[in-house]
């Protein structure tokens, strides 16, 4: 399990993360939700040990991420992060392979290989694999590097707005691939959503965010009321039921 | 589960025209390098050829520690600040060089500079420009703030104080004082003493010994610091062991041939086109060859074209600086 326990972190005066104790990574897919400023991706640099907090303990599977060796984390952990910009020319499998970097520190073995070619498999990446990065859609890219992280073979994934810039069917594509990584592999997948109708559809455990704190932690149909979605974005927010399942309108 | 890896129906590697592969484009960039080499020390001799060879050797072991230690550090220091329009010089490496050398005349003339005991000056400049930037990278990366940027803006703001407070005291120089000065601030690699040669080269190993093994987690890095620190490198520690190998090595080069400033940009950039991979295995000596390849064939076209008619840094800094138009142009043109 990934637990904090009374994190803070403060940006000059400001408290980003007050005082949050959590645990994620339990079975399925958790979505943590909230508005922007809520801290949502200062909470995952903290666990991705980006940054270090202020105040409070973060541990993976029992490990204090302060001590452990970071190589020994990266066995356990991969999170994908918002902006993934890369100077040099990479194609699809360097940028895989770098997945398996924490296991064998760049000399691939016949298990890395494996490794590889099954998370290139999996995203339905073989026809692009030599394609340079740049060369690639926005969808393609976001494949490729859920590939990688896919390929780094770890109990918990933390994905930051995995669903940035994409399209509709891109989306949908991504979140059914997140889906599966949990029910088929078995991957405890932490993902920050901003459309909280993805996250209600997809994943099983939902925790709302608001000013550095955690609002609301429940299961996804329970955030879904009109009262509790106020209270995390501060917008009134109608919630109808289509077809059993609870949506959100927020268009106007 | 899982197609074996070596099936060679969908083999994660098809194999790529031999032309494309980083090893035979290496071994033909290598291959330049040799046939230079040889014209550069056996042909246009005036007089006996055992003599010619062994000053034109040394100035190709010059070369080679130069472009070695240029060409690394650049391409790691490149990794390092994910920037590729940079050279270690903005640190204010080579300002500082040129600071010592003027205090020093100006302190106590030139004609005590000339006499001043060139390994105990090639000394000082060395220890004092490490010095300097471990100082610099201690405060502002070693420390809580831990910010590349910072380090590097701070480092742009005090070369510029360096060189203003070197032309400020180039003006109140003697004129022949100040012409003694400026003649050996031209870069210069024939005739190196033999000694800070082999010292230079010690030291250049040595900074190439630490930053050779770390050519895999470099290429990580090439990704940047998250999603480096997300694979496991601790990112802090192996970018202080970069780049303390980063400055002893321009530290070396620079107190032995003098300031060659926008050299490392370009090898480093065409090596980046030239070697087909961006894997440092593969980047970096390419850059070194790239390097060889400048200063012999610059060396070449100065002696036999001009007839020494200027100095190396010249050629090299004109062709240094339309290289890095034409990148910036590029870069905004796309």
């Amino acid at each position: 399990m990934i637990a904090l326990e009374n994190v803070t972190k403060r940006y000059g005066g400001q408290t980003v993360v007050d005082d949050v104790s959590l645990t994620l990574g339990g079975e399925g897919v958790t979505a943590l939700i909230g508005p922007n400023g809520a801290g949502k991706t200062t909470l995952f640099s903290l666990v991705g040990r980006l940054v270090r907090p202020d105040a409070g303990r973060v541990t993976i599977g029992g490990l204090d991420i302060t001590t452990t060796p970071s190589a020994e984390l990266a066995k356990s952990l991969a999170v994908l992060r918002q902006e993934n910009h890369v100077a040099a020319r990479l194609t699809v499998h360097d940028l895989v392979e770098f997945g398996r970097f924490p296991h064998s520190r760049g000399r691939l073995t016949v298990e890395d290989r494996a490794h590889i070619e099954q998370a290139i498999d999996y995203l339905d990446l073989d026809a692009y694999r030599h394609r340079f990065l740049d060369e690639l859609s926005g969808g393609q890219r976001q494949r490729a590097f859920i590939a990688m992280v896919l390929a780094q073979d770890t109990r918990y994934v933390l994905l930051d707005e995995p669903l940035n810039n994409l399209d509709l069917r891109h989306m949908t594509e991504i979140m059914r691939l997140v889906r599966r990584m949990a029910d088929d592999l078995g991957k405890r997948v932490v993902t920050v959503l901003h459309d909280i109708n993805f996250a209600a559809t997809w994943s099983d455990r939902i925790v709302a965010m608001r000013d550095g704190s955690v609002v609301a932690d429940a299961p996804a149909r329970e955030i879904m009321r009109p009262e509790v979605l106020r209270a995390v974005y501060d917008t009134d927010v109608d919630v109808r039921e289509i077809d059993g399942k609870p949506v959100a309108l927020y268009y106007g | 589960m899982l197609a074996d890896p070596a099936a060679p129906a969908r083999s994660p590697r098809t194999r790529p025209a031999s032309w494309a592969r980083p090893g035979v484009r290496l071994a033909v960039l290598g291959a330049v390098v040799l046939v230079l080499v040889a014209v550069y020390l056996f042909t246009g001799v005036p007089g006996r050829l055992a003599f010619a060879l062994e000053i034109r050797s040394l100035t190709v072991v010059a070369m080679l520690v130069v472009s070695t230690a240029v060409g690394v550090s650049t391409v790691v220091f490149h990794t390092i600040t994910q920037n590729r329009i940079l050279t270690p010089s903005i640190m204010g490496f080579d300002a500082f060089y040129v600071l010592i050398s003027t205090v020093i005349v100006f302190v106590s003339g030139s004609a005590a500079f000339l006499a001043f005991d060139e390994i105990t000056l090639w000394f000082v400049q060395v220890v004092v420009m490490v010095a300097f930037s471990a100082l610099l990278f201690g405060w502002l990366f070693g420390g809580k703030r831990r910010s590349i940027h910072l380090m590097l803006l701070v480092g742009i703001v005090l070369g510029t104080f360096f060189r203003s407070f070197t032309e400020w005291m180039q003006r109140m120089l003697d004129p022949l004082d100040f012409q003694v000065l400026s003649d050996a601030m031209f870069a210069s690699l024939t005739r190196p003493d033999e000694t800070l040669l082999v010292l230079s080269a010690v030291l250049v190993a040595l900074g190439c010994a630490a930053v050779v093994p770390l050519r895999r987690t470099l290429d990580v890095l090439t990704l940047g610091e998250p999603a480096a620190v997300g694979l496991g490198v601790d990112h802090r520690r192996v970018v202080m062991a970069l780049f303390a190998a980063v400055s002893v090595m321009i530290a070396a080069s620079t107190a032995l041939v003098g300031p060659i400033l926008f050299f490392g940009l370009i090898v480093a950039n065409l090596a980046y086109s030239y070697a087909g991979s961006f894997r440092h295995a593969w980047t970096m000596p390419t850059a070194v060859l790239l390097g060889m390849v400048c200063l012999l064939g610059g060396q070449l076209v100065l002696e036999r074209v001009f007839g020494y008619g200027g100095t190396l840094s010249t050629v090299i800094d004109f062709a240094g600086g339309l290289f890095f138009l034409y990148l910036v142009l590029r870069k905004g043109a796309r």
